[in-house]
């Protein structure tokens, strides 16, 4: 158990470290702007004044290390500084984004959690047949898209020609769980057959990677039913890299969120992220990127952990 | 009951009994679950959905004969050698070989194929398609076609530099650290680590906002978020051919770090890397796809196909497809790259699932 815990501390503390690094890299990332930010917001015309007045309002005269370190406590509070179009603070307009963008990531993981691998044990048992064959084209293509092509093709046949689901998910505050559902099935369907191509296609392999170990052909031989070589030979090392697989792809639909939110106009943080990149409002980018990469790193950290707190091997020590 | 539903349940029962008695068993199942099915498509949608099967199933028929003559058009055309290796390509290899084959050649002589220049407006906005455009105008009244033809030159292109790029790169690093191992090896390692550490389209946006959308940015950006893969691919690779007894050899010889690189490692190691150059070519044209289509990629008048789907994203709630074609492009190649590099990761590993 010791050994355990060792193990998973070792990793959350790589994790963190890594979080501070990505940190420093998308603070000093903007350091290195032509000019600075002062510069950057007013444009070329700008007096020498209003420059002076800009960058004592930001306290652009500090040293950037303390302007780092300045964000970062901000940050960890929640405070990620005011927006440079508009003055408004940066987390208020975050925060309803970023829970609109869990709430869809959250569907999306619902469906296509269960449905992916069920599917990818499906395939793996009946390997080599043309099922699985025409399982294997039909994934591939699936994951070679890019989401925004499945997601008009959804748009034209299931809002356009069939008009089953609306095709712009708009959000207001007064509406039911299940309206809430319905306006927003078309993105996560979309990101389910994303993300559910490469569970499928990972679960698959992980399967049939373990099915041709010794130890299950030992009880193959041995004379066990089949269901029970799966149940209880197989199952209890398979949880390792289905929940590996889980987690990478949670990472996956966290990101692949920011274009299919742009095709569907869905209010959330990518939209957010993308609109600010285009008019260069720094302290937004450099928030969504924040929020958005620590995600990635947490989810990445979640399958480390699960697979070593899932390994018989570490959980049962001779 | 229509006679052409009466046509294809018959011919599909008629291939099936075929299938049986060659005891063709795959073709069987294949035939057989596809009447199955078609019995719950026929009850839900009715003829238009059987008409939709008969529609697809004649495509990929179509699919597989291309594919099936251009394998023996290209077993006859190479040296023995590679034939005998073509010969073991299943038909997606082949579908996909034609495909790239095919956007090679509308890429380098694009300005001959298209009718129109890319950024030459001949008709109004959103004109429906006619004898002298194929697939009729974009939203500034510009040759859809004549652009789709320009754009497998520019965002092929684009993306094919950009790969090259991140495997310059990639493969340089991880071969010189696989050599020199100690701090070198150390250092290139946990950049890349932190590199891959954040998501690659996040990391591209928050470049591109800094530095602004120039191509140069683009190329550079890209291959430094993607070169990480390869270097920890190469690193990998050459990490088990730099423990030989030849490089050692070679060592003892005196010969450079250069000259071990050069002679010894990159010749064992060039398969798997080939099969990476593909899918890291996969990755890099839909990121880059995927910033044109926000907007901050390839910038207009430049035929894109990213962002010629942006620009004709309206007519989509008219109900027409034109907005999918650029789209589509991009799945086909992906497609197409991925098929060919499935059976060369086959056929490298020598592995044979049992």
């Amino acid at each position: 158990m010791k050994d355990i815990l060792g193990l998973v501390a070792k990793r959350l503390g790589l994790g963190l470290v890594t979080l501070l690094v990505v940190s420093v890299l998308i603070f000093f990332a903007v350091e290195l702007l032509p000019g600075d930010i002062a510069q950057a917001v007013l444009g070329q015309m700008a007096t020498e004044e209003t420059l002076a007045k800009l960058r004592e309002e930001m306290g652009l005269e500090r040293p950037a290390v303390v302007r780092y370190l300045d964000w970062l406590a901000g940050a960890v509070t929640g405070d990620f500084g005011t927006s440079l179009i508009d003055g408004e603070a940066v987390t208020a307009k975050i925060t309803d984004r970023f829970i609109n963008t869990l709430f869809l990531a959250a569907y999306s993981a619902a469906i296509a959690v269960p449905f992916a691998i069920t599917l990818g044990i499906i395939v793996a048992l009946l390997r080599n047949s043309i099922f699985d064959r025409v399982a294997n084209v039909v994934t591939l293509t699936s994951i070679s898209s890019p989401e925004f092509f499945l997601g008009y093709i959804l748009i034209l046949y299931l809002a356009v020609k069939w008009s089953m689901f609306p095709a712009i998910a708009s959000l207001s505050s007064g509406m039911t769980f299940l309206e809430l559902l319905e306006r927003t099935f078309l993105p996560a369907l979309t990101l389910v057959l994303v993300v559910t191509a490469h569970m499928m296609r990972m679960t698959r392999a992980a399967i049939i990677n373990l099915l041709a170990s010794p130890y299950i052909e030992m009880a193959r031989l041995k004379g066990a039913p089949p269901w029970k070589v799966i149940v209880r030979h197989a199952l209890p090392n398979a949880w390792a890299p289905i929940i590996n697989v889980v987690a990478l792809n949670l990472a996956y639909l966290v990101t692949g969120v920011v274009l299919v939110e742009v095709v569907f106009v869905y209010p959330g943080i990518g939209q957010l992220l993308v609109d600010a990149v285009a008019k260069r409002d720094f302290p937004i980018v450099q928030a969504c990127c924040l929020i958005f990469a620590a995600t990635f790193i947490l989810l990445n950290l979640a399958a480390d952990v699960g697979a070593i707190l899932t390994n018989p091997r570490l959980r049962h020590p001779k | 009951m229509s006679m052409f539903v009466i046509g294809y349940y018959a011919a599909l029962i008629t291939a099936s009994c075929i299938a049986a008695y060659f005891q063709n068993r795959k073709a069987f199942m294949l035939l057989f679950s596809l009447t199955l099915v078609s019995f719950v498509l026929g009850i839900v949608g009715g003829v238009p959905a059987l008409r939709g099967v008969t529609v697809f199933a004649g495509i990929l028929a179509l699919a597989a004969g291309t594919s099936y003559a251009f394998r023996e058009f290209l077993i006859q055309v190479c040296s023995p050698a590679i034939a005998k290796e073509l010969r073991t390509a299943p038909l997606t290899a082949a579908f996909g070989m034609f495909v790239i084959f095919t956007y090679a050649i509308a890429g380098i002589f694009a300005p001959w194929i298209a009718p129109f220049g890319q950024s030459e407006v001949i008709a109004s906005a959103f004109e429906p398609p006619n004898e002298d455009m194929l697939l009729g105008a974009d939203q500034l009244g510009r040759d859809m076609f004549s652009r789709i033809v320009y754009g497998a030159r520019n965002s092929v292109g684009l993306a094919l530099v950009a790969t090259v790029l991140a495997f310059v790169i990639g493969a340089l690093a991880g071969l010189y650290s696989a050599v020199k191992g100690g701090w070198m090896d150390q250092l290139s390692g946990r950049v890349a680590d932190v590199i891959m550490s954040v998501p690659s389209l996040i990391f591209a946006l928050l470049i591109l906002s800094i530095f602004g959308t120039k191509l140069w940015v683009i190329v550079l950006v890209v291959a430094i978020i993607y070169s990480p893969r390869v270097f920890r691919l190469t690193r990998a690779v050459a990490g088990n051919v730099v423990v030989m007894d030849y490089v050692e050899a070679a060592r003892l010889r005196g010969e450079g770090d250069w000259h071990l690189i050069r002679k010894e490692i990159l010749p064992n190691s060039t398969a798997p890397l080939i099969a990476e150059f593909g899918l890291e070519f996969c990755f890099v044209f839909l990121l880059i796809a995927g910033l044109s289509f926000l907007g901050l990629g390839i910038q207009p008048p430049t035929a894109d196909w990213g962002s010629m789907v942006r620009e004709n994203a309206t007519l989509i709630s008219f109900g027409d497809i034109t907005p999918l074609i650029p789209a589509a492009a991009i799945a086909l190649l992906t497609v197409a790259v991925n098929f060919v590099v499935d059976w060369m990761l086959f056929r490298s590993s020598g592995l044979k699932e049992q």
